[in-house]
């Protein structure tokens, strides 16, 4: 009996030793390949990781001297009060009403332009759609508010000169509140639907044109191959920017809500995102904000994954 | 679909496809001059008088065509400064990118590469969860990176969705049999990866040229947190102060007087740093135009 156990002990051992030999096989066939990914790789652990470590102050009284270990734990207390305080309900509502008004003005327009486009038999128009319809891609963030605080002036502004031309009354726009959702979304759409629809473009010009002609032979218009073969073609496509743009919601372009900001709008304008800003690098209270950005973070990675899953069960597509 | 245009024209076009046709035409005409008009109406009121602007006399094209707005530009040191150290950490920063993510996506693209799924788990992740804000701006300072050029070009050094586009790129373009012929040749993977996968990864690389260039020179946010000192403050804060601040327009304006003109040079001004501070990615655009949808389509392609 003894010696049947320690035989297929040392089976198990002789195995578990082969393994081990396999596997530094492996890594020295690859060492030159761990060296080469080990650059790239501390960045990530230095800049990626490292702040990943640093987001305990969220449950710390982090005070600077005594440095992100020495401080003391305080559990919940930073999430308690940016829960119960009375920011917390206008930038839940801010934030959501932003990206979900974004999200519904700014998804169907580009897949739109794509097939209009793809439409399009004539070589010229098409190429200059998409050329110039790409531009404002390009342009940065900072001159795209300017423009845009620009127009909307209200003494030298386009609108307003129009509107007064038509003998209207000049509008502050950007200090209307009610205005702000408006200006931040639309702005949005005039700078992005040109380069978001490349996707959708490109997941067009992979249909199979056979499907087109046999249709073409069997009498359908122009708008029931869109709808019976177009959409259809490109719905995976659809499907998968859907759930990233979801899985977005509570990351609203956060660097020209900033820009757009002021006193009047405030009240329509601070975001969570905003809010960490003004909280933690503005007022330097570290752990209030890095609680407010781990919350944040952490209902977007159950976003994500919910609006996965259920895209996973509902069409069978799904990021992974 | 280019073969069903050939078809469509021997078959006779209903009314509905007509219809059809001549609506796409007009969205996308509007499409065009919603696009086109305010690009257009900016570039030509840098080069209107201020007058005509101000006074909405100028709808298309340039009125009294003067260059007053981009002499006084060209003037200030500020912005030139700016302007030099945005060049300056554009090409760097994207230099950097460029090195660093080929080398993270080239081991990963590699069948054989033992770990990889490990190492790709560790690079995606962070495309879900991170520090946040603060944590990061606490890091920067302990590395002793505040205030220096580098906190805007080492933190996002590996930019992981590029790293996964190009790893994907690699893989689907370069086929196995290479490496089996490079390895029997004796080829080191360092050499492997200079000589054979880099001349052939010329579209991927013009792809990632564009992303990182863009972000270096359109972003404002980490250098108007981790930059003080002035002069090596980038253009986009300076703008930012120019533009939104409506700040150092008196000194830009010291021989205006009336209050009229100077409330149109102010414009002007405006208008023609917007020109010069968008003009670099506007250059670079057309070159890479035909590499996007390349770039799309396989930054698209499931990981």
């Amino acid at each position: 009996m003894q010696t049947i156990l320690n035989a297929a002990n040392g089976q198990k051992a002789a195995a578990r030793r082969k393994r081990t030999r396999e596997i530094i096989k492996k890594l020295k066939r690859n060492w030159q390949l761990y060296l080469i990914i080990a650059v790239p790789l501390a960045f990530i652990l230095v800049f990626y990781y490292a702040p990943m470590y640093g987001v305990q102050i969220a449950f710390k009284n982090f005070i600077a001297t005594k440095g992100i270990w020495g401080s003391e734990w305080v559990g919940l207390k930073y999430f308690k009060q940016f829960l119960g305080s009375y920011h917390f309900p206008r930038l839940m509502k801010n934030t959501l009403g932003i990206s979900i008004y974004a999200l519904i003005a700014g998804f169907p327009i580009p897949i739109l332009l794509a097939i209009s486009i793809n439409e399009c038999s004539n070589r010229f128009i098409r190429k200059t759609v998409q050329f110039v319809s790409y531009m404002p891609h390009f342009i940065s963030v900072v001159v795209m508010t300017s423009v845009v605080l620009m127009v909307l002036s209200p003494r030298t502004g386009f609108i307003n000169q129009l509107i007064m031309m038509l003998g209207g009354e000049t509008v502050d726009f950007m200090a209307k509140p009610e205005y702000f959702k408006s200006i931040y979304v639309w702005s949005g759409v005039w700078q992005g639907m040109g380069y978001n629809s490349i996707i959708y473009f490109a997941a067009l010009s992979g249909i199979d044109p056979a499907l087109h002609e046999a249709a073409i032979v069997d009498g359908a218009t122009k708008l029931k191959r869109i709808w019976h073969i177009d959409l259809p073609g490109i719905s995976p496509t659809i499907i998968i920017l859907l759930i990233l743009n979801s899985g977005k919601i509570m990351n609203v372009g956060f660097e020209k809500v900033l820009l757009m900001q002021n006193s009047v709008n405030m009240s329509a304008s601070d975001i969570i995102a905003t809010y960490v800003y003004r909280v933690g690098l503005v007022e330097a209270q570290y752990s209030l904000s890095a609680a407010v950005g781990l919350f944040n973070n952490i209902i977007n990675v159950i976003l994500l994954l919910s609006v996965n899953w259920i895209a996973g069960k509902v069409s069978e597509t799904s990021l992974f | 679909m280019k073969v069903s245009f050939g078809k469509e024209r021997r078959t006779a076009l209903t009314i509905g496809d007509r219809v059809f046709t001549v609506a796409n035409y007009l969205f996308l005409f509007a499409i065009l001059v919603i696009v086109a008009y305010p690009i257009l109406y900016v570039t030509s009121a840098s080069f209107s008088s201020p007058y005509a602007v101000s006074s909405g006399k100028m709808w298309i094209f340039p009125v009294d065509f003067n260059l007053r707005g981009y002499t006084a530009v060209f003037k200030n040191r500020q912005i030139l400064r700016s302007f030099l150290n945005s060049v300056m950490i554009t090409a760097a920063g994207t230099g950097l990118n460029i090195v660093l993510t080929i080398m993270a996506a080239y081991p990963l693209s590699r069948k054989t590469f033992y770990g990889r799924g490990v190492f790709t788990g560790i690079m995606a992740f962070t495309m879900f969860f991170s520090g946040g804000m603060v944590p990061t701006f606490l890091l920067i300072r302990d590395l002793h990176l505040y205030d220096s050029m580098w906190a805007l070009i080492l933190p996002g050094a590996v930019g992981v969705s590029n790293v996964i586009i190009a790893r994907t790129y690699f893989q689907t373009s370069i086929p196995e049999e290479l490496y089996e012929a490079g390895q029997l040749d004796g080829c080191s993977e360092a050499g492997f990866l200079l000589r054979i996968v880099l001349p052939l990864s010329v579209p991927i690389i013009a792809v990632l040229v564009m992303y990182y260039a863009v972000g270096h020179w359109n972003s404002y946010f980490n250098a108007l947190i981790y930059i003080k000192d002035q002069d090596k403050q980038i253009l986009q804060v300076v703008l930012k102060n120019i533009l939104i601040e409506s700040q150092m327009m008196e000194q830009m304006m010291v021989d205006v007087a009336e209050y009229e003109e100077r409330q149109g040079l102010s414009d002007l001004l405006k208008y023609s740093t917007i020109v010069i501070g968008s003009l670099p990615m506007l250059i670079l655009y057309p070159f890479v135009q035909k590499h996007f949808v390349k770039g799309v389509m396989v930054g698209a392609i499931k990981g």
